[in-house]
């Protein structure tokens, strides 16, 4: 008997877990399963990103029938933020041939990478993951574009240089607070802190804030009251972002000298009321839906019901248009495969290719209908990242105001470390396959 | 009908004695580890083995961990998500170091780290106890969690922060590493697991297991009886710690592929503690069946609407597979609060007498 | 080194008071509102003997109907203080549907298990409200309706020891209400007809039960008032920062709090969370640079651990005496 319930068991548990046979297998289909966490204590970031990926993509399947006269197949899978999930997503959407993959999570991003050169699947790690994967010629599968977190700080001390009225030589004697989530993503520009405080000649004081005290930082903001640091740079996520505006607001550290990481989000600023005004951070695209593919996603989508937006408003948002951008990428390099090889139906390996050549010109913005929403972006087979320029924008009460010019990063102080990285990433986890993709001269 | 032991005389007290002493328990026995050696790699797809499997058993050699300190011993501990956490890392450090011996070798000696940790974290048992013991494992939790971030020793200054498992082999076979297939994954780990399952399982049927639940069920009484504490419950932390740092040295090299801190939170510890309490306290085969519980429901019902065409959007299954879930613990919880391995029992009482029942 | 741990941080102090005053200030308040989430414990662990895993949830689900009522209101154009505070009602008003939900289907059935099982219990209570909670109001974290409900916000900046010293008036309000709050709960206790049954199934549920006291009714009553010290403790900290499924997380720091002052007090709850509170903070602001900071999150947890090896009940814990 024990067998025979053992076999139920067994059996159902097969037969549910097992993907039914699913149009994504259809031959004029082309699979694009998106990782969102709608759910969880992050869910906050997390909605309106998966709203503004799942909303563009949809739009192309509604307006344009998809790309190239092949329908996309959508299906979000949901992480909730936790890398465990969201190896099991990735595992469930494996057997249906998707030809890109997005983490959104840092931790589900690093066991993927060995994973991607052998089950041929991309993975597209927008501006987060590991840095060092911007390396085509280590990590052909890996793309992170537009700019790494390391890219990031040069790009925030370059802006405060400008502030203070010049080169980052005048950054010297200056003292430059560094608030983090204190985990791989806060810790990861510490090496490069700690180098340029020695060779540009500031002084950086760090507040490390623990994952589980990221509501309770009045302690790090004593230690700045304290220190009295000239700016302060922020590399948060979820509810520690709105935490450090609020604190910050409350020990009247003056906004303007606040300075953080793409990832705030207008609710972040919010909540602190009028003393967040000045509040800074960067970006690398518009704010707002005053563009004509937006206005689109708003008829084809959103005015349809086909959108999970909870109100009008939502659309155009900071981390709205993230997701934008993310399925621009992906859709534009689902096109460029097809360009390149000039099949409908593109598979994973196509897809690499289309990002390594991906070549989105102003020109195509304004086709797509997002013309001056950023800069354009370019890859190669040997940059995954392309370094691109970000600007700086700031909170103004009701929504982030661009600020500063495009500021490029430091490229010479990143490159090296960068080329470090991905020598030891390669040598520690040897044997570390080398490149044997070709490359599409482009 | 089938369940009868009727006839079945035991000619020696070791035939007594045994764990199985039913025909028809080691039969089942058998065939249960024919289907999970055989049957399974055969038949089953890679979401199965790879998501399913894998991590069912590995959690549940972490649960048999937790179950022989709260089950067995009756100390309550919520650091075990850290120990998991210790034998990781410690694995990692080792293949690293020492790259050129096997790594399962590694997986077993990370073991005897996290028993190390375990003991010095379990020290402040013998003065603390119930729900105020579970706090003091809590500071090991946070703790350790704090030096697996801070320590960059441990993780070989990775700017990730994270520890990546190199690709290792076992007789030319793959498996660890992105080439490792579900299949060789899948019986590497239920090698370890049933070995160390039949491990555990004589232990706490013998002396040692015997003298932890004197503990358990009284402390003085125990002492009177002539158990020295100390040892015996510093060795149930250290047998308890071993389990829990195998268990989580292979998430980490046989599941995962690669770990951040978060990894071992507190949430993974709170995950254990459930599936010891809700499969059954005291019980190996309870361990089993809290972490498919815990484990392999939720990934039932976010599998459901899909099977059955129905178009739901996967953060709404998402909450449905928390209520459900949730309901279900209560659910079970009332209908049999020892665990799911009680009604196992139970069913098998009721089998014995079946299809006359008295 | 030992320069660094033993007099730097005191020269500090003295040398700049100001920041000292500040420090222990904030250690004060996030002490105070520790206390009051291991209050909600403290309430539920003395009456039913439940260690209440779902607390924290129910900080975060009380908070979010009350943001989720005021939002329905004010999209029916209904908006400002009256509809803040018939938010406020509707919520309490859910909140004691939830204590009869609780005491009905799950402790009654359960009643006179093990301890283990009735937390595992509160677990999946824990379960179904983040489910329930994320289903009906979304995951976006939302603004607490502070000023909508009277909360003051800004700040008094007081110039003394040469130096200037803010209190946040949310800060000076919560610490307030959470002592109008203990108080009133104290009088509740003592001076009330229905506090002195609590207390009586506090110390026996068999004596109680024979004296005529209805359990069921006091585990509702209980879990009502766990309730809205949930509640009360959901709107300040959602004041603090947001209401979102995050805060869950803070309530674990109620743990140490609640273990240090011993699971049945409510005066330990109190002190052990202003010892925390204060132990945490003036730890990380002077020794956690010593550690590359970062400290609070185990501080807590060792100051907890050390109190217990000296007293393994808690500061006011029932003495624990133990017979063959």
């Amino acid at each position: 008997m024990s067998l025979k319930n053992w076999l139920y068991a067994l059996s159902a548990t097969a037969a549910l877990t097992l993907p039914a046979v699913h149009d994504a297998q259809a031959e004029d289909s082309i699979y694009v399963p998106l990782f969102t966490y709608r759910t969880g204590p992050f869910a906050g970031s997390g909605t309106p990103i998966a709203n503004g990926m799942h909303d563009y993509l949809t739009l192309l399947n509604e307006r344009d029938g998809g790309i190239g006269g092949v329908k996309l197949i959508v299906e979000e899978c949901e992480t909730g933020y936790d890398t465990k999930k969201g190896l099991e997503c990735y595992e469930s959407v494996k057997p249906k041939k998707p030809v890109i993959v997005n983490p959104w999570s840092t931790g589900i991003t690093l066991p993927l990478i060995p994973k991607a050169a052998v089950d041929k699947i991309p993975v597209l790690s927008m501006a987060y993951g590991l840095s060092a994967s911007a390396k085509g010629d280590t990590f052909p599968w890996i793309f992170n574009p537009p700019a790494t977190y390391w890219d990031g700080f040069t790009q925030i001390l370059q802006y405060i240089a400008t502030q203070e009225g010049g080169g980052v030589e005048k950054l010297k004697g200056k003292k430059i607070g560094y608030i983090y989530l204190d985990a791989s993503f806060g810790r990861e520009p510490l090496p490069l802190i700690e180098q340029l405080s020695k060779e540009l000649g500031f002084e950086a004081k760090l507040y490390p804030v623990a994952a589980a005290d990221m509501q309770n930082q009045s302690s790090q903001w004593l230690s700045v009251r304290r220190d009295k640091p000239d700016y302060m740079i922020l590399y948060g996520w979820g509810a520690l972002n709105a935490t450090a505006v609020k604190e910050a607001v409350k020990t009247n550290y003056p906004m303007e000298k606040f300075i953080s990481i793409w990832w705030p989000s207008e609710d972040d600023a919010k909540g602190a009321g009028d003393g967040a005004k000045g509040f800074k951070t960067l970006n690398w695209h518009a704010v707002g839906a005053d563009f004509p593919l937006l206005a689109d996603i708003q008829k084809h989508v959103v005015d349809a019901g086909k959108s999970q937006v909870s109100g009008k408003d939502k659309v155009g948002q900071v981390l709205y248009n993230r997701g934008i951008y993310n399925s621009m990428l992906i859709a534009e390099a689902i096109r460029k495969a097809q360009e390149i090889t000039g099949n409908k139906v593109v598979t994973g390996e196509d897809v690499r290719r289309g990002l390594e050549g991906l070549n989105i010109d102003d020109a195509r913005l304004k086709e797509i209908g997002l013309e001056g929403f950023t800069s354009a972006v370019k890859l190669s087979c040997a940059d995954h990242n392309g370094h691109f320029s970000t600007f700086v924008q700031s909170w103004n009460g009701t929504t982030y105001e661009k600020v500063s010019d495009y500021i490029a990063p430091l490229s010479d102080k990143v490159g090296p470390l960068l080329d470090a990285d991905a020598k030891a990433y390669a040598e520690k986890n040897a044997p570390w396959p080398a490149r044997s993709e070709a490359c599409d001269a482009s | 009908m089938f369940y009868r032991e009727t006839g079945q005389f035991k000619q020696s007290y070791a035939a007594d004695q045994a764990v199985f002493p039913i025909l028809q328990d080691r039969l089942g026995l058998a065939l249960i580890l024919l289907v999970a050696f055989v049957v399974v790699p055969l038949f089953g797809n890679e979401f199965l083995l790879a998501s399913v499997m894998v991590p069912f058993l590995i959690l549940s050699l972490g649960a048999i961990g937790l179950n022989i300190l709260v089950g067995y011993t009756g100390l309550l501990s919520l650091g075990s998500a850290a120990f998991m956490g210790v034998g990781a890392y410690a694995a990692y450090k080792l293949s690293t170091i020492f790259p050129g011996v096997n790594i399962l070798v590694w997986i077993l000696c990370s073991g005897f780290f996290a028993a190390g940790i375990g003991v010095l974290f379990g020290l402040p048992s013998l003065r603390i106890k119930g729900f105020y013991l579970a706090v003091a494992t809590l500071a090991a939790q946070f703790f350790l969690q704090w030096c697996f971030v801070r320590i960059s020793w441990l993780y070989n200054d990775n700017p990730s922060g994270a520890i990546e498992v190199p690709a290792r082999t076992l007789f030319g076979l793959a498996i660890t590493g992105p080439s490792a297939t579900p299949v060789t994954r899948y019986l590497v780990v239920l090698v370890i697991v049933v070995v160390m399952t039949q491990l555990a399982s004589n232990i706490v049927h013998g002396r040692i297991g015997r003298t932890w639940m004197a503990v358990r069920d009284m402390d003085i009484a125990a002492q009177l009886m002539g158990i020295r504490l100390l040892p015996a419950k510093l060795l149930a932390f250290a047998v308890s710690s071993f389990y829990c740092g195998v268990s989580g040295a292979l998430m980490v090299f046989l599941w995962l592929g690669a770990a951040e801190p978060s990894a071992f939170d507190i949430k993974l510890s709170f995950l254990l503690l459930f599936m010891v309490i809700i499969g059954g306290l005291g019980s190996m085969i309870g361990s089993f069946f809290g972490a498919a519980l815990i484990h392999i429901l939720p990934i039932v019902i976010r599998g459901l609407p899909e099977a059955l065409g129905l178009p739901i959007a996967a953060a709404t299954v998402e909450h449905l597979t928390y209520l459900i879930v949730g309901a279900l613990i209560i659910f079970f919880l009332i209908v049999e609060p020892h665990g799911l391995a009680r009604l196992w029992q139970i069913a098998k009482q009721k089998l014995r007498v079946w299809p006359f029942p008295y | 080194m030992l320069y660094n741990i033993f007099i730097d941080p005191f020269v500090q102090m003295v040398q700049m008071p100001d920041l000292l005053v500040q420090t222990l200030w904030e250690g004060l308040v996030s002490g105070v509102l520790y206390a009051l989430i291991a209050l909600g414990f403290v309430l539920i662990f003395k009456a039913s003997g439940v260690f209440n895993f779902a607390q924290g949830i129910m900080v975060v689900f009380s908070a979010l109907t009350l943001v989720g009522f005021y939002e329905k209101f004010s999209a029916a154009g209904f908006s400002g203080h009256t509809a803040a505070f018939v938010a406020l009602i509707l919520t309490a008003g859910v909140m004691f549907v939830l204590a009869m939900l609780v005491e009905r289907v799950v402790l009654r059935p359960l009643v006179n298990q093990p301890d283990i099982i009735l937390f595992m219990a509160t677990f999946g209570i824990t379960y179904v409200l983040i489910g329930l909670g994320e289903m009906v109001f979304g995951g976006d974290p939302k603004q607490m309706i502070a000023s909508e409900l009277f909360l003051p916000s800004g700040s008094v900046d007081v110039e003394m020891l040469g130096g200037l010293v803010s209190f946040q008036k949310i800060d000076i309000a919560a610490a307030v209400i959470a002592s109008a709050m203990i108080v009133g709960l104290a009088l509740f206790f003592q001076k009330t007809r229905i506090g002195r049954a609590l207390r009586a199934v506090a110390d026996s549920h068999k004596a109680a039960l024979s004296v005529g006291i209805s359990l069921n009714q006091i585990w509702v009553i209980v879990w009502f008032a766990a309730g809205l010290v949930a509640l009360v403790t959901g709107i300040m900290w959602g004041a603090r920062s947001d209401v979102s499924f995050a805060l869950e997380i803070v309530a674990l720091k109620a743990l140490p709090v609640l273990v240090l002052g011993g699971l049945t007090s409510v005066p330990g709850a109190i002190v052990g969370g202003l010892i925390i509170g204060i132990g945490e903070k003036l730890g990380e602001f002077y020794w956690g640079p010593l550690l590359g900071g970062g400290i609070e999150s185990w501080f807590a947890y060792a100051i907890a651990l050390l109190f217990l090896l000296y007293r393994p009940q808690g500061l006011f814990g029932d003495k624990i005496i133990e017979r063959i």
